[in-house]
């Protein structure tokens, strides 16, 4: 049993359990189609900049063909210095970074030191390796901590990949494009923050996916900036109507007022210790 | 461009690779491409670690499944780490290459990964293993692996001497590295490679447009 200040590994060796689960699980259709879960389709990128990390996201998210939330928070608190941007199905990114962000600060508590981004890339690796790719989260996860500026990927099966730049979601195709050309070593906070907003905004271009406005998280040793939104779209729709109405707006005809008879059946007094 | 991203049932990433390990008077040479691929068509990482240190003398090139060699290397880190608490000690090359095979061939109906491991010990010098993706344990003096080994098998056997001086190995490395990435598709990138002696490692990087060039090219 491990101490509650180091991060209690999970059971030896890998566990395949769920696997099993899901394969019986499938067979209860009887061959028909199994629900599928909702995917945000999205651009989310990352830049690390001389101070710190940049990292941003668009807005959107998607149920099917109908926009679901226009206003979708996309970039996750962490721990202080560290924040996750998440791409793919919506409950899988929530649950796994909420998860993250409990247990990293319970440890830092009893530790009594901040977590590492490197402890956090463990920790999600070997979560999301455990269920073998049957949680849908792509994360981008960015942090600043004494060891210098990190941005980390790691991937629905389970693999990490360390970077100076990325984009990951449905738009990451576009958005990488402009993260190749305009990406430099030690770049300044606002070239820095502007690549990446010009990213994002390539992906709500060229992708059905992604859209509305866009988010800014920078990270850096002084503290975080979480500017939402950075950028609002440029599409947004003035409402001709409002569809509240203000009380009286429906006239009352008639009024019946029923009385409740209610009768006491039992009374039991529990005396309060207070001594 | 849907189809790589959201479909977390696909296999997932996976380093079409070339991996090599070589030994040469006094040390180990190990080294390979940083090309990750998904499905064969997209490069997910241009500038994937695949050797990675499990101990002090100690390397491993991994090949297969990105996210099932990843997780295997962290339970060898781990386990050779406790061995070498528990020995006062630091391991063997074939202690690594041993927790390598164990966690491959227990577990081979679910993962898909290859290592080649190779380092230097006290007691027997320069060494290089090969475990295989279904847990098979082989010691040799040269080895590849990979996707683009296939293309360089008969430059290896043909080029490769016992006892070459560190410098003609390493260029050897870079020659059959070169060679595999020029014609398979999914291996390409940087060539990392290190050199391990008694005395420590070194890491040496060459970058795509340093690499040699062949007459076509």
């Amino acid at each position: 049993m491990a101490l509650a200040n180091v991060f209690e590994t999970p059971a030896p060796g890998f566990n395949f359990d769920n696997a099993g689960r899901n394969a019986a699980l499938n067979g209860l259709f009887d061959g028909g189609k199994t629900p599928k879960p909702m995917k945000t389709g999205t651009t989310i990128a990352g830049v690390v900049f001389k101070d710190g990390v940049v990292l941003g996201a668009d807005t959107r998210a998607t149920s099917g063909e109908v926009v679901a939330d226009k206003m979708c928070a996309k970039i996750h608190y962490i721990s202080p210095n560290i924040y996750c941007c998440g791409a793919g199905t919506a409950a899988d990114t929530e649950k796994t970074t909420d998860l993250l962000s409990s247990n990293l600060t319970i440890y830092s508590l009893n530790s009594g030191r901040n977590p590492r981004v490197v402890m956090a890339v463990n920790i999600l690796q070997d979560m999301l390796y455990r269920y073998h790719g049957q949680i849908g989260a792509n994360l981008i996860l960015g942090g600043v901590d004494c060891t210098g500026n990190h941005l980390y990927t790691v991937e629905p099966y389970g693999s990490v990949n360390k970077v100076p730049y990325l984009s990951m979601g449905s738009g990451d195709l576009a958005a990488l494009g402009i993260l190749e050309d305009g990406f430099k070593p030690d770049l300044e906070l606002e070239p820095a923050k502007e690549l990446v907003r010009a990213a994002i905004q390539a992906g709500i271009m060229n992708d059905l996916g992604s859209g509305n406005n866009i988010d800014i998280c920078v990270i850096t040793k002084q503290g975080v900036d979480y500017i939402r939104p950075y950028r609002e779209s440029q599409f947004k729709d003035k409402r001709k109507t409002k569809y509240k109405y203000p009380p009286g707006a429906t006239p009352i005809l008639t009024e019946k007022v029923v009385p409740l008879k209610l009768d006491v059946v039992q009374e039991t007094v529990q005396k309060m210790e207070t001594a | 461009m849907e189809k790589h991203c959201t479909d977390s049932r696909v296999k997932g990433v996976s380093t079409g690779t070339t991996i090599l390990a070589a030994i040469f008077d006094g040390g180990v040479v190990i080294g390979s491409d940083s090309r990750a691929s998904m499905g064969g068509e997209y490069v997910s990482s241009k500038t994937i670690n695949k050797v990675i240190q499990v101990h002090d003398r100690i390397f491993c090139c991994m090949a297969g499944s990105l996210a099932d060699a990843q997780a295997v290397i962290k339970s060898a880190k781990f386990h050779l780490s406790f061995h070498s608490v528990q020995m006062e000690s630091p391991p063997q090359v074939i202690a690594a290459a041993s927790v390598l095979k164990d966690l491959c061939y227990k577990n081979k109906d679910e993962l898909q990964a290859g290592f080649l491991t190779a380092g230097w010990d006290k007691k027997n010098g320069p060494q290089v293993y090969v475990v295989s993706l279904g847990g098979m344990l082989i010691s040799q003096q040269v080895t590849i692996g990979g996707s683009g080994s296939t293309y360089i098998y008969g430059y290896v056997d043909a080029k490769y001497k016992p006892n070459m001086t560190k410098e003609e190995c390493l260029q050897f490395a870079t020659n059959a590295l070169a060679l595999a990435m020029g014609r398979d598709n999914v291996s390409g990138g940087v060539a990392h490679l290190v050199v391990i002696t008694e005395k420590g490692v070194e890491h040496v990087v060459v970058p795509g447009d340093k690499l040699p060039k062949f007459h076509d090219e």
